[in-house]
């Protein structure tokens, strides 16, 4: 039972997906409770996974038990395991959240849900190139349906920009899947660093091509500089639950930048190594820049946390482009906090805007909120660590950063990232005292907000302060994560010289 | 053979991406599935054009690369379901926008706006 672990969180959301799409199923209290029961049940299994990834062994599965290099394979090491636990964590508070009533406003919420789960995780365990491709696609087509969810001209329009976009993105993919196919002649990734290193000198410019054209298709998943645009709006049209998973999904292409870039451009590939290395240094720092502008101009809660996201996109990209140990493993702690945080800050915003009637999230003066001790209380923390202020998370993760930079890294990074928490700090702070001070006219006539979303929203909020508190334990993991990604030959020695399974 | 297979790809492309640059949703869905025909066939080439070589690896005789055949496989099904949702998507933002400009506004309301 136990080597069958690694497929369960892939398997277990399909199934329940499945499940949860037939239309004669049960009322809505039965599927409710079948999803938060699977995805508890995740939160499970993937913290049994990074128990077992935590001593640095790395495992393989290899689907229908055809061997690497020929079979499809997912691996698991200390990155995938922590980031699908990371993702599991994110979408039980995101699926408590919308049995607060979100998930009957269209059809198939649950089921959906489910698959994008399926797709992500899917994503961050796999060793084949080209079943990275199918597990985005996965996500990609459910993240369009969950958008979508509910309907209305906001969502309609975003979508089909985030849809076009994405469908160019997949193109690319292939291309870039294609020639590398060409140049190398296999798509296990780690066969692929292992042919890198003895490829003829006539097909370097080949390889170039497609590793490049690779990170454009990173880069639009991920949204850095030039291929964001389509962000901010989709995150705010988003209905909340899923805007809050969406969080996720700039993420996964951060690890995929991290995961292809350290595993199959490693010091082995000689002339190719790290070749994304100046391209995701420079462009991450002017995604920060402008993400900072944006986050200034934002006049809607929502927007202004999609900005964010945006911020955290450009700090991790600015922690790959760094290009050490200690950068890769504060860039790890860095992610976890700013996932659960913006997640949490998407919900917040969402319960903020139900209670101020027409006003909603547009940051203007409105009608007093019911329940607006308590959710100032949430922003007021919610604010605190994602701007990055001691005592909580965000001011761990940035000082570790900061730290990892370079002398030569350090007047780059210091001044943009130390802005852009400023500029975090002066937006909040400003949109906190318009919603929750300013807004005293009018009648206190919002209703009591579900029980539901109130849980959803200090899970996830509540990751700050055990992030702080467990900061020891989380920075040892991943500090020995980042060891394992720079050392790529004991996966290359795991998957291609093995001969039985080694689960 | 190479060269048309190479003209066929590169003219299937630079049209897709022509028509996906425009600004109304149907010339773009009919151009990402002309983009996604030229990625098919870039895709089949990747493992080199062989004729009359059948898809099996049997000792070293004459055969073809298998593999891209079946990533193309993938691909044009993933392709397909794609397309079908673009095209729906396409067809309800003109139910929700009363156009079909991708920025769900025509250039004539752009012009009122700037007034």
């Amino acid at each position: 039972m136990s080597q069958h672990l690694i497929v369960l969180p892939i398997v277990l959301p399909l199934l329940a997906g499945v499940i949860l799409l037939r239309s004669r199923l049960g009322g809505t209290r039965l599927k409710r409770r079948l999803g938060v029961g699977a995805t508890l049940l995740l939160v499970l299994v993937s913290a049994l996974l990074l128990a077992r990834a935590a001593d640095g062994e790395i495992a393989y599965y290899a689907l229908g038990d055809w061997q690497p290099p020929f079979g499809i394979v997912l691996v698991l090491d200390r990155l995938s395991a922590l980031l699908v636990l990371l993702t599991s964590v994110l979408a039980l508070g995101c699926v408590i959240f919308a049995c607060g009533g979100d998930d009957e406003q269209g059809s198939n919420f649950h089921g959906l849900f489910q698959l994008q789960l399926m797709g992500i995780n899917g994503a961050f365990l796999t060793g084949d190139l080209f079943n990275l491709f199918v597990f985005f696609e996965v996500l990609l087509l459910a993240s369009y349906a969950l958008l979508l969810h509910g309907g209305g001209k906001s969502r309609t329009q975003a979508a089909v920009h985030y849809v076009v976009l994405n469908l160019a993105g997949s193109a690319l993919f292939l291309i870039a899947v294609g020639t590398l196919y060409g140049a190398t002649g296999t798509l296990n990734m780690a066969d692929m660093a292992v042919r890198l290193g003895e490829l003829p000198a006539e097909r370097t410019g080949l390889v170039t091509a497609g590793a490049l054209l690779l990170l454009v298709v990173f880069g639009l998943k991920s949204a850095i500089l030039p291929l964001y645009f389509w962000l901010p709006r989709a995150y705010s049209a988003a209905p909340a639950p899923v805007a809050a998973l969406f969080a996720i999904m700039t993420k996964v292409g951060v690890y995929a930048i991290l995961r292809v870039y350290s595993l199959v451009f490693g010091e082995q590939a000689g002339d190719l190594a790290a070749l994304q290395q100046p391209w995701v240094w420079w462009l991450s720092l002017a995604t920060l820049a402008v993400a900072t502008l944006g986050v200034l101009a934002a006049r809607d809660l929502r927007l202004l946390v999609a900005y964010l996201v945006l911020v955290s996109v450009g700090t991790l990209l600015a922690g790959v482009g760094m290009g050490s140990v200690e950068a890769t493993a504060s860039l790890l702690y860095y992610l976890v906090h700013t996932t659960l945080i913006t997640g949490g800050l998407f919900l917040l915003a969402e319960m903020i805007g139900l209670q101020r009637g027409k006003a909603g999230t547009r940051i203007v003066k409105g009608r007093p909120l019911t329940q607006g001790g308590a959710l100032a209380l949430l922003f007021l923390g919610g604010a605190i660590a994602v701007a990055g202020l001691p005592p909580l998370s965000g001011a761990i993760g940035k000082a570790l950063l900061l730290d990892a930079a370079t002398h030569a890294q350090q007047p780059w990074l210091w001044p943009l990232l130390l802005a852009s928490g400023l500029s975090a700090m002066i937006a909040l702070s400003r949109a906190g005292s318009t919603l929750f001070w300013r807004s005293q006219q009018g009648e206190r006539d919002g209703e009591p907000l579900p029980r539901q979303h109130w849980i959803g929203v200090s899970l996830l909020l509540a990751a700050s302060p055990l992030l702080v508190a467990l900061a020891g334990p989380i920075s040892d993991y991943t500090h020995a994560t980042a060891e394992q990604l720079a050392n790529p030959d004991a996966v290359v020695r795991t998957l291609l010289s093995d001969a039985g399974d080694a689960s | 053979m190479e060269s048309l297979y190479a003209i066929t790809t590169g003219v299937l492309s630079a049209c897709g991406l022509y028509l996906m640059l425009r600004g109304r949703t149907f010339p773009v869905v009919v151009g990402l599935t002309l983009l996604s025909y030229a990625v098919n066939l870039f895709l089949f080439s990747m493992g080199g054009l062989t004729t009359h070589g059948a898809a099996i690896i049997d000792g070293d005789r004459h055969y073809a690369d298998p593999l891209p055949q079946a990533l193309v496989l993938t691909a044009i099904v993933i392709g397909f379901a794609m397309t079908a949702f673009a095209v729906i998507l396409a067809m309800r933002a003109r139910g929700d926008m009363g156009n079909d400009h991708v920025d769900g506004r025509t250039r004539e309301d752009r012009e009122e706006g700037r007034r």
